[in-house]
């Protein structure tokens, strides 16, 4: 195993982990709901009326974040590399993924590893070794 | 104030993923690729956030209402079933392919990037789809 050192970033990834970690405190706690993303997406799919409001501000907060960080510092360009069939494969597997499952890297992830839920532990077990998996062959095997 | 409350919980999420690096496709398959040239980085961003949400869901699952006296939502479902597994599987396999995940997609997404409008456009799809093929279950099953 070879690290990738000038891109390993502790300090900043644990700062943001830990904003991650206060929005998912303020949802539960003044909110009473789980900062899972794809649950809150998927939610507005099927509305239900009483519980629109705060799906959509959630969503809106995520929309103004890179407005909000660029009256601070500049907003990194992501690098994307994969490309559009790609990304349309991979839109729909997560898409109907985190639907049939019930959760992605934040509900089942950061929620549901907070909670303890022994749920979301085989969940986030499973979609991160899926990953590492997917990752491996694609770059390793395929490639 | 509830949709105040979300809308900053929102926006601090948001925020978290841009300067967690977890915003990022590339760095979310360099953190995958344990074979290749590898990022522990993302294993800070999951670390801070369970660090900060195990207190906060200590505290959650004591109460009954939420700090403003709303109706408090903690998931009771225990089950490890065939949804589970087949779900998480095809997710992470997604994830693998492009480096995104739903929440990373809608920060890319509002920071312009138009990769990120295709791949949200066909998670919204994918979320689409499962509701219609749940639909479609659910009708069989309540005339069966």
């Amino acid at each position: 195993m070879t690290i990738q050192w000038e891109q390993f970033t502790p300090w900043a990834s644990l700062a943001g982990g830990v904003a991650i970690g206060i929005a998912a405190a303020m949802l539960i706690l003044f909110n009473g709901r789980i900062a899972g993303i794809s649950g809150i997406v998927g939610g507005l799919l099927r509305p239900v009326r009483g519980d629109v409001d705060w799906r959509v501000a959630f969503i809106a907060g995520m929309f103004l974040a890179p407005l909000a960080y660029s009256v601070f510092a500049t907003v990194p360009t992501p690098q994307i590399d994969a490309d559009s069939p790609l990304l349309v494969i991979a839109g729909l597997l997560v898409g109907i993924g985190t639907r049939y499952g019930s959760g992605c890297t934040s509900g089942h992830g950061v929620c549901g590893l907070s909670r303890l839920s022994p749920r979301s532990m085989v969940a986030t077990a499973i979609f991160m070794s899926a990953g590492f998996i997917t990752v491996f062959v694609v770059r390793h095997l395929v490639a | 104030m509830s949709v105040l409350t979300a809308l900053f919980a929102g926006l601090l999420f948001g925020i978290g993923l841009i300067v967690s690096g977890m915003s990022d496709p590339s760095r979310v398959l360099g953190f995958l690729d344990l074979a290749g040239l590898w990022n522990p980085s993302l294993a800070f961003v999951m670390g801070g956030a369970v660090l900060v949400g195990v207190f906060a869901f200590s505290i959650a699952r004591k109460r009954t209402k939420t700090l403003l006296g709303s109706a408090l939502y903690l998931p009771n479902s225990n089950r490890i079933d065939r949804r589970l597994i087949l779900g998480n599987l095809t997710f992470g396999i997604g994830w693998g392919l492009a480096g995104f995940c739903p929440g990373p997609a809608l920060v890319s997404l509002a920071a312009g990037q138009q990769k990120a409008l295709i791949f949200t456009i066909a998670m919204a799809a994918g979320m689409i789809l499962f509701e219609l093929a749940e639909g479609v279950l659910r009708t069989k099953t309540v005339r069966s």
